[in-house]
């Protein structure tokens, strides 16, 4: 059975979310990436989107304009979430999101902040972006458009978005940092093995 | 008179030649090469891991979908690069930089593409895809030939990120090259969408492996290096980095990568230059060759019409 998230998100919905778990996304989900982080937490600027209870998306689309005026989204697939840890904590702590949608994992910040805040990380699959564009419904408005259109922020109505795989859940767990840990311990006997072949300098 | 009809003819084929390369560009945008797409299916249908298999299906119905709603399969459609290998004689060589030029600006209304290109230090979208030096050529010349290859290439910023090079000394030999390869995976490849296409430069200075690791990965899939040392290690690299079971998008599974390529050069004995580039499994790449007389011929997709 789809487990579905619908927004406002409230903490109750994310306690039994456990990093590994797919969900669907339901509701509003805003686009949300470099300079929107930067111009929030280090230029001191309000968000023009309220992200109280929200979902956030890590991502720069392709829209385009049809001829009444209204905006299509044509292709909106994740970014890699990691370029915005180091404005993450701050983000949820300010903003109140609840889940942040991107690619690859975040780090010890990220996760600290989703534990005391009660939010949470999910991947959507990275280079599916007309999959998620289907997801997309409207488009509902733009807001910094100064910001061209990767970084514009677009906020979506959606339905079924997904799916979401949970990669940083309220009870500290972190999925990625827990595979590049088993990656990394795997590394060095593969390389000894492969160092013994590759003597080619004699 | 005649020379003016020579100018029409010309003006004519520059053109044509335009709207060909903006339709090719943005169709390469949309559908995948058909050596990735082989690669993709047989990785998919190996894979056990319940989150992998869940992540191969959705990037099967993406492909899908794209391909029936004619959309950029992934959002983003990178800065434009194109590899030339031309031919001395080919008519249109010294028009062909401004041919690609009004491609790439072609491609970007049609895709549509997403507006990619920043200039630096203006630090300002330019919203055309091109702006100094972009879309980027990158030139080879065959002395006694008249037609042309392009291979274009999309890459997005998550598999253009993990993107390094470095220069050994001997000492580290080519264990060292197996290890700076280990090492760019294994930190930065999570996030540049696995299974991935790693190429690898192995040369003499910083810039000529970095070169060379990006022509590895225009190279196909399973393609294999004319040197028995050098494809051996290919063989070695994808077989290790596989056992590290990366899986798609780092959730674990059966492959980290499509495939390693290597291309090499002649070394100072000095030095061993070494670099890696890395292709996602959206390997966005498309060749085309294009005669004398303009005929042409699509090499890494079957299916493209104009």
């Amino acid at each position: 059975m789809k487990k579905t998230l619908t927004t406002p998100i409230k903490d109750e919905d994310l306690e039994s979310l456990n990093v590994g778990d797919v969900v669907y996304l339901t509701g509003t989900l805003v686009t949300c990436r470099d300079v929107a982080h930067r111009r929030l937490i280090e230029l001191g600027r309000e968000l023009p989107v309220n992200l109280e209870g929200g979902a956030i998306f890590h991502a720069g689309p392709i829209v385009r304009q049809k001829e009444d005026g209204e905006y299509e989204m044509v292709s909106i697939g994740p970014t890699t979430s990691m370029r915005m840890e180091k404005f993450e904590k701050e983000f949820i702590r300010r903003t109140g999101v609840k889940l942040i949608v991107g690619k690859g994992g975040m780090g010890p910040e990220t996760q600290e902040g989703c534990a005391e805040n009660k939010a949470v990380h999910a991947i959507f699959p990275g280079g599916c972006a007309v999959l998620a564009a289907t997801k997309v419904e409207k488009i509902e408005a733009a807001e910094w458009t100064d910001l061209g259109m990767p970084e514009t922020l677009w906020v979506n109505r959606v339905k079924e978005f997904g799916p979401l795989i949970i990669s940083i859940d309220t009870k500290g767990n972190n999925l990625i940092e827990e595979n590049k840990k088993v990656f990394n311990d795997k590394k060095k006997p593969i390389l000894e093995r492969i160092n013994q072949q590759v003597r080619f300098i004699k | 008179m005649q020379q003016q009809e020579a100018v029409l003819d010309r003006d004519a084929a520059v053109a044509e030649l335009t709207n060909l390369m903006a339709k090719f560009t943005a169709y390469i945008g949309k559908r995948l090469p058909t050596d990735v797409q082989h690669k993709l299916g047989e990785l998919r249908e190996k894979e056990v891991n319940f989150l992998a298999k869940e992540v191969y299906e959705s990037m099967r119905q993406n492909q899908d979908a794209a391909d029936k709603l004619d959309r950029p399969s992934c959002q983003d459609t990178g800065v434009i690069q194109y590899f030339v290998t031309a031919g001395a004689k080919f008519p249109l060589l010294g028009e062909l930089e401004d041919i690609l030029l009004g491609a790439t600006q072609g491609a970007t209304k049609d895709g549509p593409l997403r507006h990619n290109a920043v200039e630096t230090f203006v630090e300002k979208n330019t919203g055309t895809n091109t702006g100094s030096k972009i879309p980027w050529l990158d030139w080879e010349i065959v002395p006694q030939d008249d037609s042309v290859i392009i291979d274009v290439y999309m890459a997005g910023g998550g598999c253009t990120l993990p993107g390094a090079s470095k220069v050994l000394m001997p000492g580290q030999g080519y264990e060292g090259v197996a290890e700076f390869v280990f090492d760019v995976v294994t930190s930065r490849g999570v996030n540049a969408c696995p299974p991935l296409l790693v190429g690898v430069g192995v040369s003499t200075s910083a810039e000529t492996a970095a070169r060379l690791s990006k022509k590895a990965i225009l190279r196909p899939v399973t393609s294999r290096h004319s040197n028995d040392n050098a494809a051996l290690m290919e063989e070695l690299l994808a077989d290790g980095l596989n056992e590290l079971g990366l899986g798609p998008q780092g959730l674990t599974g059966n492959a980290s990568v499509m495939g390693v390529n290597i291309e090499s050069s002649a070394r100072h004995p000095s030095t061993i230059g070494v670099a890696v580039s890395t292709g996602c499994w959206a390997h966005r790449r498309g060749r085309i060759k294009i005669n004398a007389d303009m005929t042409w011929e699509v090499i890494s997709h079957r299916g493209f019409k104009l």
